[in-house]
């Protein structure tokens, strides 16, 4: 899809993901989940993330010759792997963590950050049992998923190139 | 690797768009690509490349592509660059050149040389969009007494059929030679097309007994995996004379593709070469060969049909004459150009003949000694498409394996490595690392795609001959003109040349 259609779509249509979400409970949202089983451990995953949040339309002018700071990891031990980033826990340890209201659960049971408020004490770092909220590349700041909302694709990218399906973007 | 061969194929990769993610270098099972620390850059050796092009395709950014290289002996029209090499390996190592996947030498292929008919005028032809168009067909015997019960009602003496919704089947391959992934998707795409999958003769894996009602099980020289819940399951039973890509000798799984659980499936032990034995040991005549087709139906009550599968060879239309008499009711021919996990070089790229005509002439013979309805005919040895479906039928065969065009939407290459057992698309090994590489979730629904296609480019193509069902077009070679054939090309296929009329 062009860029400029997907834009399109994030800022004038109403969010996919957020459909029918207030009287179901978030407890049901849509999340991103991981199939150990067929992760490969490749690793571009991170890269389309990186990539997603990077604001650009080339990924090669977007990660060429920069260290990355993606939102997923994916974590390697022997032939194990599986990508891991924010599980949107029902009951945010996070959310409770955070000693400057940067982080919240919104209704449709995300967890957002908003980046003006972050202090940077990085509590939240410390608390997630996950380790899915990282300092961001500025250092200034916890950066977590946001499941592709705050950027142009609109949909999780790791999720849309993950070659074996190991990541899905689904409702369980 | 032999200091006198050079690399066939060359990874280049584009350094301005490489952002040494490294993607490329976890997913080479061949190491081609590894990163450079000093300069940050990413390396690669084109003489490990077997150009299975996963780098290729799984690269974010495009960075890579696979060349033929331009390093060239002098030319030579008699010793070509692949002759001088394959004498230097031979010379290096004193062993039978392995080879996989079909034949990939230039010899004519016949489908390219027919053309099919359309109405014009005087037959309309049929929308299949609009009108009904029938794939489904059925497999077995079909000549059957007519017997009456006492009060007079038909008795039904008909010998069990297989009923296909499309005219599809997917080609015997083992598990062991592909990966239970592979098997998981095609035995799920057979299920969801009404069709059939094929064991080959590596047995059926205890998970896969649930689809029984698409299986059809193989009975080898090797007897591989061969016991009675085994036939029981299965909806037909096949035995397996002869392969295209390797006739006249028998299957040559690596002990190193044998792992634990192909092992139990085969019965067989962990990590032993398992050599079938070239022919069967107790099959030395039609005679010998209508033995074991009745002590299948003995076995199985008489409840499955049972398929005789043979290679292309010379003789083939007497043989399959034979093969009709003893019993079988379904004859499966497999061209030269079929597939194979591991055969000898030689006698892939030498040995037999071209499926277009030894279907024509195993038609022609069966329906002049009057036993063409004794049995039906299913051709494999590389079918690549719809149109080579209906060109198949057109000469008369029933139905068609495809063995290749399934692994090629499963995500083969054709890389023709499969006798290396490192294959990085998950589908020729058993590593666990790589076999995880298939998801069976994405595999068969690729399957229900490429097949589902091509059954309406077949419902295209018979309507646009006027035509409404794979029956009526079954054996009609007037649908067939040859393009650029010599006479007796047309004869053995026995269509006219395009322009003669009727």
């Amino acid at each position: 899809m062009p860029r400029a259609v997907r834009k399109q779509i994030i800022t004038e249509l109403p969010n996919p993901c957020l459909r029918n979400s207030a009287d179901r409970g978030y407890s049901i949202m849509k999340r991103i989940y991981v199939n150990e089983k067929w992760c490969l451990g490749c690793h571009l995953c991170e890269y389309e993330c990186a990539f997603a949040n990077s604001g650009m339309t080339d990924m090669v002018k977007a990660l060429k010759g920069k260290t990355i700071h993606p939102k997923i990891r994916v974590e390697d031990g022997g032939d194990v792997h599986f990508a891991v980033n924010c599980r949107h826990c029902t009951e945010a340890i996070c959310v409770k963590s955070c000693i400057a209201g940067a982080l919240s659960k919104d209704d449709d049971g995300m967890v957002r950050i908003d980046k003006d408020k972050c202090v940077g004490c990085y509590t939240c770092v410390l608390v997630c049992p996950f380790g899915a909220i990282m300092p961001s590349a500025d250092g200034h700041a916890a950066q977590k998923c946001m499941l592709c909302l705050d950027n142009l694709c609109g949909e999780p990218n790791c999720v849309k190139h993950c070659p074996n399906n190991a990541i899905v973007y689904e409702e369980r | 690797m032999d200091m006198y061969i050079q690399p066939d194929y060359e990874v280049v990769r584009n350094t301005d768009r490489c952002i040494a993610c490294r993607v490329c270098e976890r997913q080479c099972a061949n190491l081609v690509h590894s990163y450079d620390p000093d300069t940050g850059k990413m390396k690669a050796d084109s003489s490990l490349c077997v150009n299975c092009h996963r780098c290729v395709c799984l690269c974010p950014t495009h960075a890579l592509k696979i060349v033929k290289t331009d390093d060239t002996y002098k030319i030579n029209a008699n010793w070509s660059n692949q002759t001088i090499n394959e004498v230097y390996r031979q010379a290096n190592t004193g062993g039978v050149l392995l080879s996989s996947m079909g034949n990939p030498k230039e010899y004519p292929v016949y489908w390219d040389k027919m053309l099919v008919n359309a109405s014009q005028v005087t037959n309309p032809p049929i929308d299949p969009l609009r009108e009904p168009m029938e794939t489904q067909l059925w497999l077995g015997k079909r000549s059957a007494p007519v017997e009456r019960d006492e009060k007079g009602r038909l008795k039904n003496t008909l010998a069990p059929q297989l009923k296909l919704k499309v005219p599809i089947l997917f080609s015997a391959m083992s598990y062991g030679s592909i990966s239970y992934n592979a098997h998981e998707s095609l035995a799920r795409a057979a299920q969801e097309l009404g069709t059939y999958y094929n064991t080959g003769e590596g047995g059926l894996h205890k998970d896969f007994y649930k689809y029984g009602a698409n299986t059809i099980v193989q009975v080898a020289s090797g007897r591989f995996g061969v016991h009675k819940d085994y036939l029981e399951t299965a909806a037909a039973i096949e035995i397996k004379m002869g392969q295209g890509a390797k006739p006249g000798i028998g299957g040559h799984l690596p002990g190193a593709k044998i792992s634990a659980d192909v092992s139990e499936t085969r019965m067989i032990p962990q990590g032993v070469d398992a050599i079938s034995p070239a022919p069967h040991h107790d099959i030395y005549s039609i005679e010998d060969l209508r033995q074991l087709v009745y002590s299948l139906k003995e076995a199985t009550d008489y409840k499955k049909p049972v398929f005789v599968k043979i290679a292309a060879v010379h003789n083939c239309a007497a043989i399959a004459s034979g093969i009709a008499r003893s019993g079988a009711d379904v004859i499966a021919i497999d061209g030269f150009r079929g597939g194979t996990g591991a055969a000898p070089t030689r006698i892939r790229d030498n040995v037999g003949i071209p499926i277009e005509l030894a279907l024509a002439q195993v038609d022609e013979r069966l329906r002049a000694e009057g036993i063409r309805d004794d049995v039906s005919i299913v051709v494999g040895g590389s079918i690549r498409s719809s149109a080579d479906v209906v060109k198949a039928i057109a000469l008369g065969a029933d139905a068609c394996y495809i063995g290749t065009a399934a692994l090629l939407a499963l995500g083969c290459h054709l890389c023709r490595s499969c006798h290396a057992g490192k294959c990085n698309w998950g589908i020729a090994t058993q590593r666990p690392d790589l076999v995880k590489r298939l998801n069976p979730d994405i595999g068969y629904k690729r399957l229900v795609n490429l097949v589902t296609a091509w059954n309406h480019e077949i419902q295209e193509m018979m309507g646009g001959m006027g035509i409404n069902s794979v029956e009526a077009l079954r054996g009609n070679r007037l649908m067939l003109r040859g393009v650029g054939l010599t006479d007796t090309e047309l004869s053995v296929l026995g269509i006219k040349y395009a322009g003669q009329s009727v």
